[in-house]
């Protein structure tokens, strides 16, 4: 019980700033927090990278390796997304099998980049029906205050950005980079009583009646959404909520992915 | 230990260039986790760990609680795409042995009967490896429980030696892991030069056995200063540690 007042006063707080105007952390409603992005941390992954967003850290990497096709797209790669939101991330989280949240994360992430056909996965067949490219992007977090989507989304196109695949590696001949054709970005707003924030942290996402992911293009078009929450949206909102995720997308594309 | 006929040690020097007693390099970041009650961040060559402490907090399920000490929960966990190939995600038998062993070596210095009923939790994710992930592992979590202020009789230190070659050397990497003759990994605590984890794979005579224990101490003390140095860096730097 004690748990769960502490959890109601601190819900009250986030209500009562949001309510005039303000955030606890003194930024505006449609303002990021910092964003740091460190690529290449990890030298046995073929793409990798660590994001932050304010005390968010997630790392993610990516492997490729040859793998057998599934029987119904015998001419494409597989791309395979997977988060794991590790103990050592949260007091909320616990060690077992993916949860609910952790399957969510990843599926989100993953549908972004399916979505906008950013991997060029017949690009990735080595022999048709036998053998193509397996490209495994891994999530992990590391700190959790709010928004790992987004910070995990950013992660993931980052890390598949310049990668080699490893033909040597696997006594294969060849030589080709993983060929990107979008940068999709997420963007996750929230809405508080009626007031919609951009990257809302751990306090905010708890106070949050409603999130919406919104995973965007560089043409400016939607390559997926997820919406979270306890009750309905109307059609007004969810138009608004998703201008605001597209041009949020548009920010940090600029600031932070190069032009393909 | 696979069968090789690599040769690791070349004129007198091994493959990395190190010294039989040298350590690789080794960097220790204290606090780097903003969520966790303590947090460290280790670097062993190329080996990168991370460890969070949590609690102590109350214990579940509730039937694990003793009441007379805290338990330790310790879980190690390899990120995907910290080895070659790619890990599957989750614990396999191997995690779930070191782990346990890892928890054993931190048990004897923690200061359990202060926090009967409770939970001390230790996780530790390994980010990159390059052999001697357990004892980053350790060497991370000891120094995360004195960030988390878990009363503590001393900080664990630990360090694998190993044969490769025939020579008994400090600190294997993974080539030489891989390709040497014995690997064998040691936790102690300094102050009263006890040691609590000790494993072997390999085959090592006694007298390179007692030799490598000594090569493998001293190496445990090196690393004993450079965790505290850590945590007095960080302390230091203002009053309350934040």
């Amino acid at each position: 019980m004690g748990q769960e007042v502490i959890e109601d006063i601190r819900k009250d707080y986030v209500y009562d700033l949001i309510e005039n105007g303000k955030r606890a952390d003194g930024r505006g409603f449609l303002d990021f927090r910092d964003i740091v992005v460190e690529r290449d941390l990890i030298n046995k992954a073929e793409g990798s990278t660590r994001v932050q967003i304010g005390d968010t850290v997630v790392l993610v990497g990516v492997k490729v390796e040859p793998g057998t096709p599934f029987p119904d797209t015998p001419n494409k790669g597989v791309l395979m997304t997977n988060a794991e939101l590790v103990p050592l991330a949260s007091p909320e989280f616990e060690s077992g099998p993916p949860g609910e949240d952790s399957i969510e994360l990843a599926r989100v992430v993953d549908r972004g980049i399916r979505g906008s056909e950013t991997i060029d996965l017949e690009a990735l067949c080595i022999e048709e029906g036998e053998k193509v490219w397996m490209v495994f992007i891994d999530i992990h977090t590391l700190d959790n205050d709010g928004n790992l989507v987004d910070a995990a989304a950013l992660g993931a196109i980052t890390s598949l950005l310049n990668i080699d695949i490893p033909y040597e590696q696997y006594g294969l001949t060849g030589k080709d980079t993983l060929h990107i054709r979008d940068t999709p970005v997420a963007v996750t707003v929230a809405e508080i009583r009626g007031n919609l924030l951009v990257d809302p942290n751990v306090a905010e996402e708890s106070a949050a009646t409603n999130k919406l992911t919104v995973i965007s293009n560089v043409d400016g078009s939607i390559s997926g959404l997820q919406k979270s929450g306890s009750t309905g949206l109307t059609e007004e909102m969810i138009v608004k909520m998703t201008e605001i995720g597209i041009e949020k997308a548009r920010e940090i594309r600029e600031k932070y992915l190069p032009k393909i | 230990m696979k069968e090789g006929k690599i040769e690791l040690i070349k004129d007198g020097a091994r493959l990395s260039g190190r010294g039989f007693e040298e350590l690789r390099p080794i960097k220790i970041e204290v606090g780097v986790l903003k969520r966790a009650d303590g947090s460290c961040y280790f670097e062993l060559g190329d080996n990168k760990a991370i460890a969070a402490v949590y609690g102590p907090r109350e214990m579940h399920p509730r039937h694990f609680q003793n009441a007379k000490r805290a338990v330790v929960k310790y879980r190690y966990n390899m990120a995907p795409f910290s080895v070659d190939d790619r890990k599957r995600p989750g614990p396999d038998r191997r995690s779930q042995e070191i782990s346990m062993v890892s928890r054993k070596a931190l048990d004897p210095v923690i200061l359990r009967e202060l926090y009967p009923k409770t939970a001390i939790e230790v996780y530790v994710e390994v980010l990159q490896s390059d052999a001697g992930t357990r004892t980053a592992g350790i060497n991370a979590a000891s120094v995360a429980l004195a960030d988390a202020g878990i009363p503590m009789r001393d900080l664990v230190s630990s360090v694998a030696i190993g044969k490769i070659d025939g020579e008994v050397v400090l600190d294997l990497d993974a080539k030489e892991d891989n390709f040497g003759e014995a690997d064998m990994p040691i936790a102690m605590v300094a102050r009263t030069n006890t040691i609590t984890l000790l494993q072997m794979d390999g085959r090592l005579k006694k007298e390179e056995f007692e030799r490598g224990l000594k090569l493998a101490m001293n190496g445990c003390r090196k690393i004993y200063e450079l965790q505290k140095a850590a945590l007095v860096e960080k302390y230091s730097k203002n009053g309350n540690g934040a």
